[in-house]
């Protein structure tokens, strides 16, 4: 049954407070993009995927499937394992500590349900997401496969590899989404290594792309949809996602600075007075 | 074990064979090539399965994330290339995708050392050995013949977890049975009693010929066939040194992070014993012909028998 975007919203408020609280916990990981990308989470999580985050199945057999490429936002994901089922909420309070299941990147080392790979260091998510849409058309599922790339990220050449593939081959039922917050560590994505036009590339690569704010909970949710409905046209299918790194937390807005680097006590109050508890903190 | 004929053939095809062989047994077997299909001996496979066969153009990166990918989703990938390009190339995708995701991927990487030839040193890796063993859970085979690789490229579709298998290019002696191969498993090739001679790879075959050779000259030389160099047969290792008390290993491959290395390393925990290293001391090859490669750089037949009488000399 899907979420109400009242529902939604509350649960982005909750997911929100999750990050920060992590991250200061442990003094460690990495905000900003957890934060810019937390509708999206939460609207996948909890309204799109077909999955079955009870008994979970690394095959993944008749589910739709998320992989996300950029590990670092390890906390927003966390966040939106725990809160669809896959394990229990409370956990969230072991992120990033010895003998966690939470590791500061995702991992299936450990053993954490929902999590089909590891990723971190950047650029492999995609071909890995391309393998698995690969074995779903070998057997003939119907199911869909997301993933989720940094646009810094998309400096790395692999990217580009398995674009010409999913091309090539014609996996329609593969949905990648760009987070395009325009940030990256060492600054702004334009000045460290622009791409001009993102559209334009994926579309030459024979892409199909569409485009959504991804701060807006409603755009995500239409255009997630409609990405769904997309599929089975021939073409991958690319989504170029809008956001603010750090959004809902003012003081994390408008820069990349808190790309990794965790609030202290001071910050944490005014991030959490920000987004006040709604279906109770971990 | 040995035949009497001496036929040869490329351990290449003993990969192309084994593959279309276990793809026919094991419909979850699928592959994936980066643009050498001919060179690794994968069109049998590829004609029979088509659908089972992903063709990657030269995108070796995207291979293994592709590989790690199917391999979530239940399938058993076979990816191919050359050793170079199947290692050093995509190393942290192996780290990541594969080895520490521990995906049920195999890495078969052909033209591994000098014996690919006049292609030269950008082609012959030497280091690939070292880089693949290193990664926690990978299991790291390089069989010596045509038999022995067709049997391990069926057998690693029936191990769950990463293998490195490594094979070559040139036309080499088929000198095992092909009835089974067991990971892990050392094979007594030669008995002997004065000097044990662990090789893999093209080497057991020049180890072999040494041996015959040193009989000869009067000394006994044990040759033993460590095919698996990760997990190593300790055990195996242990209890012929017991007996001989002198060591030369033999490898297609740097002196740092091959056989010999390993070998060293269980020796000196355990039984401390004198060990000859046959393999390239810190160098890049070079164009030339296979043959004349192994004797520039110190891996030919005379090379191992130098070795085997100065480690008799120092026990």
């Amino acid at each position: 049954m899907n979420k109400s975007t009242t529902e939604l919203n509350e649960q982005v408020k909750q997911t929100r407070r999750d990050i920060v609280r992590m991250v200061h916990e442990v003094q460690s990981g990495h905000p900003g993009g957890s934060l810019g990308c937390t509708e999206f989470f939460t609207v996948l999580f909890q309204n799109i995927l077909r999955h079955n985050s009870d008994n979970f199945n690394m095959s993944a057999k008749d589910e739709d499937v998320f992989v996300l490429s950029n590990g670092h936002i390890s906390p927003v994901y966390y966040s939106a394992l725990a809160h669809s089922g896959y394990f229990p909420v409370s956990e969230l309070k072991t992120f990033r500590k010895l003998n966690t299941r939470l590791q500061g990147h995702p991992t299936t080392h450990e053993g954490l349900p929902g999590v089909r790979i590891a990723s971190g260091s950047l650029g492999q998510g995609l071909s890995v997401a391309a393998g698995i849409t690969q074995a779903k058309k070998l057997d003939n599922e119907d199911k869909l496969v997301y993933v989720l790339m940094g646009d810094g990220e998309l400096q790395e050449g692999q990217i580009w590899e398995a674009v010409m593939y999913a091309a090539h081959n014609k996996l329609d039922n593969l949905i990648a989404t760009v987070d395009v917050n325009g940030r990256q560590i060492d600054g702004d994505t334009k000045d460290i290594m622009g791409f001009t036009e993102l559209k334009s590339k994926f579309e030459a690569f024979d892409w199909n792309v569409i485009s959504m704010n991804g701060n807006d909970i409603e755009d995500v949710q239409d255009t997630l949809s409609k990405a769904g409905l997309l599929s089975g046209n021939g073409k991958p299918i690319c989504i170029l996602m809008q956001t603010e790194m750090g959004n809902g937390v003012d003081f994390m807005m408008g820069s990349h600075k808190w790309h990794g680097i965790p609030p202290n006590d001071e910050q944490l109050a005014s991030a959490l007075e920000q987004n006040p508890s709604t279906i109770g903190d971990y | 074990m040995t035949n009497s004929s001496q036929e040869k053939k490329d351990t290449r095809s003993g990969f192309g064979a084994g593959l279309y062989e276990i793809g026919l047994q094991n419909s979850d077997v699928v592959a994936l090539c980066a643009d050498l299909t001919g060179s690794l001996k994968m069109n049998a496979f590829q004609d029979k399965f088509p659908k089972r066969f992903f063709q990657m153009g030269i995108a070796e990166a995207n291979m293994m994330g592709m590989a790690a990918g199917l391999a979530t989703a239940g399938k058993i990938p076979f990816t191919g290339t050359f050793a170079n390009f199947s290692t050093g190339r995509v190393y942290d995708q192996i780290r990541q995708s594969i080895a520490y995701s521990h995906k049920n991927v195999k890495i078969c990487a052909s033209h591994a050392g000098l014996t690919l030839g006049e292609d030269g040193a950008t082609h012959q890796i030497l280091e690939d050995i070292g880089l693949m063993k290193m990664l926690p859970g990978m299991v790291v085979i390089n069989p010596c013949d045509y038999n022995q690789t067709k049997a391990a490229t069926m057998a690693i579709a029936d191990h769950y977890g990463p293998v490195y298998l490594r094979f070559g290019r040139p036309k080499w002696p088929i000198f095992t049975n092909s009835d089974s191969f067991e990971i892990g498993k050392a094979l007594h090739m030669r008995k002997g009693k004065d000097v044990t001679i662990f090789a893999t790879g093209h080497l057991v075959w020049n180890s072999l010929e040494a041996a015959k050779t040193l009989e000869e000259q009067g000394i006994s030389a044990e040759v033993i066939n460590i095919h698996t160099i990760k997990p190593l047969d300790n055990e195996a290792i242990l209890d012929a040194v017991g007996t001989t008390k002198c060591v030369v290993t033999a490898e297609e491959h740097q002196m740092n992070g091959g056989l010999g290395d390993s070998i060293c390393q269980l020796l000196s925990r355990n039984i401390p014993t004198p060990v000859e290293m046959v393999a390239v001391n810190d160098s890049f090859g070079e164009s030339g012909k296979p043959s004349e490669l192994l004797d520039k750089y110190g891996l030919g037949v005379k090379d191992v028998i130098a070795a085997a009488k100065r480690a008799i000399a120092r026990k």
